[in-house]
């Protein structure tokens, strides 16, 4: 990540035109982040490693420049999770001095506390630590990467949304959200999650990331690597994701949309290597990166939103 | 390969209308025609529809009128995300979607119709440049649209655009558009009133037929329109053209005006790092900002100078495309990328040591913000607890969360008459002028004159709950000098 804050004239090349929307989101991110830090006494930031929650972190660094991120980060390892995107992860961490809060799916399911489902996906399954890691921490704010058009269910969300003592998300009884003024009252158990990149689009996130030349897991870029075919998408072979015997394995040159689950996060075939070849193909995708690559989104047309309800992200 | 479109500027859009006019089927529409539904979200669509009896012989009501064939798709299921919402037909909270154009983006807060939902309307209309409303042609203006006139005119939406739908159901008939359109326009302008300077407050509102089921002057102007022509008699500027056309040209006018306006810019907080550093954090509100400045800290007279500023690289590349833009329209003097102007978040630096914290406003000295301890509202009531007098409240304004009292609820807009008329009470959804006594005082604008430093929420102190959406209202100058030789204020004085 580059440095943010800066009183020198800029010596980047010129930002390529329409820099008047991203601006205006990135303003906008800023003082979400800024105003949430103010009125709360115990907040924490969602990051995950993958790009959302990179560069909603990165607004983080700017919003407090010079001086340091005034919360921890919160991980919740399913455990499945990529490599790549776990050392990915950890060297951020370590260059910005940041505290890592981890909340494990893995140890609950050891410990008994949670089932591993029959079709093997975790994503579901992170609900449960993540209200644990809040309750344990008492966090009374919880930043996540959240963006209302990736599905229908998100498109409802405001940007400081209540939970109550049950992590739950009520959509009929949603607070009014005027101007820009963020109404974060809440009562003793409840918390708020809280959506500074709301307004960002996908592609809106790759023009940032080019702009501001921002660091990825390598998942995102092309590579080529063993996959196979499941339920119309392409799957890493990986320790939490074998082929079947009728699922033959080939090599492909592929890049990650999103990146969840190692168990339920597929991979689109690609060639774009750099910000700029993805940032084309994002522009001419014909199908939202959810539906593309995410096996959890397909379980029914509501699937985001009963998870939210429960107190998913 | 093809070229990643750079789009010009942001638009943020609100949608909203009464059950069933097809607002839901709008949306979809432009969406769908604007290509910014992708094929897997299509997909669904077409089977969820299927299930609805849609795709079949001419399904529904509407498409009974249709010359053509039945619609394939039911066009809401694309904006209604939640399950109650596709079970019952109806939208119940805003959605916000996300297109764009070789022209612009935009951001659409698809709002619902349904009186009970006007707090999510509000919320929709309170961060729009432009809204958008519908009317069913064959019902012409009804409460609803009163009230999100109503809304519209109080929240001081720059763009208002009525899309009278269902132009297919009455045979694509001039008439039946031309009534609509009197109606719609009269309504608007008693809304407005005369104004504070003989000018109606906000622009007329610019009308369109169309039909969001087929797409008549959605994206294209529709053939089954002959008569909607820029020619058309007493014609706004806009007449012709299809609604998409004209939500690219809309000019941007709230952020040049807010870049004319005297600074304001609330302090969010204090960053402290290495060497005794101090910086203060906000986001301009209004106005332009340069190192060297001198500026006002309020509430109280402390004047001090800018230091520094220290922006984001993308904050201070996007002032100097601007400030390009608008020296090579305005032919004034050289570009000026040291200026920070209104919607951009930075850090400041101060000369001296002042008392600056979170709540503080700086401000442009010679035109400094009124600090008052009374203060008149018009407020959109968003609660089921009513407003009456007593109330204690909590009143956040800017970066500032005060106590305050109601004392006073003096008027409530009625939405048949269009005229306010005495209150004790304001209810859910109401809209009506309240007077609240605060605990200390606030530096604060006529939110007619600076949305961002003008507005307000009231909020409950015991639950939280935003109660109202408020816009505060200081006397009018002129009427001040009219009066001041008898007023209050004298005769307490005297």
């Amino acid at each position: 990540m580059t440095s943010a804050l800066s009183t020198e004239a800029p010596t980047a090349p010129p930002a390529p035109a329409g820099t008047a929307v991203l601006a205006r989101l990135e303003a906008e991110a800023i003082h979400i982040i800024r105003e949430v830090v103010a009125e709360f006494d115990r907040p924490a930031m969602l990051f995950s490693g993958g790009k959302d929650s990179v560069v909603m972190l990165h607004l983080a660094i700017k919003a407090f420049a010079p001086g340091p991120v005034p919360f921890p980060v919160v991980h919740i390892d399913t455990g499945h999770n990529f490599p790549e995107v776990l050392e990915f992860r950890d060297r951020t961490v370590e260059r910005h001095g940041l505290r890592l809060v981890i909340g494990s799916v893995q140890q609950l399911i050891d410990a008994g506390a949670l089932q591993e489902r029959a079709d093997g996906t975790r994503n579901p399954l992170q609900t449960v630590p993540l209200l644990n890691t809040i309750a344990e921490h008492r966090f009374d704010a919880l930043f996540g990467g959240a963006r209302r058009d990736e599905d229908r269910a998100r498109a409802k969300e405001r940007i400081l949304s209540l939970r109550d003592e049950f992590g739950q998300w009520d959509p009929r009884n949603q607070r009014p959200e005027l101007w820009n003024l963020y109404n974060g009252r809440h009562r003793p158990g409840q918390h708020v999650r809280a959506f500074p990149i709301s307004n960002w689009t996908e592609l809106d996130i790759w023009r940032y990331i080019a702009l501001e030349d921002i660091a990825l897991p390598s998942l995102y870029y092309a590579h080529e690597r063993e996959v196979f075919h499941r339920d119309s998408m392409v799957r890493a072979v990986g320790p939490h994701s074998l082929p079947a015997e009728d699922e033959p394995v080939e090599r492909l040159w592929v890049r990650y949309r999103t990146v969840g689950d190692m168990s339920c996060t597929g991979a689109v075939r690609s060639l774009a290597t750099t910000n700029d070849l993805v940032l084309n193909e994002v522009a001419s995708a014909t199908v939202t990166e959810r539906g593309a690559t995410r096996a959890d989104d397909r379980l029914s047309e509501a699937a985001m939103e009963d998870r939210k309800k429960d107190g998913y992200f | 390969m093809t070229q990643t479109p750079t789009p010009g500027t942001l638009l943020r859009l609100a949608t909203a209308g009464s059950v069933d006019d097809g607002k839901s089927t709008l949306v979809g529409r432009l969406l769908h025609d604007a290509h910014a539904i992708l094929s897997d979200q299509l997909a669904a669509v077409t089977r969820s529809s299927a299930e609805r009896g849609f795709g079949a012989a001419p399904a529904g009501s509407d498409a009974g009128d249709d010359p053509d064939a039945g619609p394939a798709l039911d066009l809401a299921l694309l904006t209604d995300g939640l399950r109650d919402e596709r079970e019952q037909g109806i939208t119940i909270d805003v959605a916000y979607r996300y297109f764009a154009t070789d022209r612009r983006s935009f951001v659409l807060a698809d709002c619902p119709g349904h009186v009970q939902y006007t707090r999510n309307t509000v919320t929709g209309a309170s961060t729009a440049d432009a809204v958008v409303l519908l009317v069913d042609v064959r019902h012409g203006v009804v409460e609803q649209t009163r009230r999100h006139l109503a809304v519209a005119t109080l929240l001081r939406v720059e763009h208002v655009i009525v899309a009278v739908n269902k132009i297919d159901a009455v045979d694509y008939r001039e008439e039946a558009f031309r009534a609509a359109e009197r109606d719609i326009l009269q309504v608007a302008r008693e809304l407005r009133g005369p104004g504070r300077n003989g000018s109606p407050d906000g622009p007329e509102p610019i009308v369109v037929p169309v039909s969001a089921l087929h797409g008549d002057n959605v994206v294209t102007t529709s053939a089954r329109t002959p008569w909607y022509t820029p020619q058309a008699q007493g014609a706004s500027a806009y007449s012709g053209q299809a609604l998409l056309p004209i939500l690219e040209q809309l000019p941007d006018a709230d952020a040049l005006a807010r870049r004319a306006e005297p600074l304001r810019l609330p302090v969010q907080s204090v960053i402290r790092a290495h060497d005794g550093y101090r910086g203060y954090a906000g986001q301009i509100a209004a106005g332009t900002l340069r190192a060297g400045d001198r500026v006002r800290i309020q509430p109280g007279n402390q004047l001090t100078e800018v230091t520094a500023l220290e922006r984001t690289r993308l904050q201070a590349q996007h002032a100097a495309d601007t400030s390009t833009a608008a020296t090579s329209t305005a032919g004034t003097s050289g570009p000026e990328p040291e200026v920070a102007a209104a919607g951009e978040s930075l850090t400041i630096r101060l000369a001296g040591d002042h008392d600056v914290a979170r709540g503080s406003v700086l401000t442009d000295p010679q035109r400094p913000a009124v600090e008052l301890d009374e203060v008149t509202l018009q407020v959109a009531w968003l609660h089921q607890r009513p407003a009456v007098a007593g109330s204690r409240v909590l009143f956040k304004h800017g970066t500032a969360t005060i106590k305050a009292l109601v004392t006073e609820v003096s008027d409530r807009l009625d939405l048949t008459t269009l005229r306010s008329g005495p209150a004790d009470q304001l209810q859910l959804n109401d809209i009506g002028t309240v007077t609240l006594r605060l605990a200390s005082v606030l530096p604060v604008d006529d939110y007619a004159v600076s949305k961002r430093t003008g507005a307000g929420l009231l909020i409950d102190p015991a639950d939280g709950n935003t109660l109202a959406a408020a816009m505060i209202q200081l006397p009018d100058p002129q009427d001040a000098d009219a009066t001041a030789p008898d007023s209050d204020e004298d005769w307490l004085n005297s």
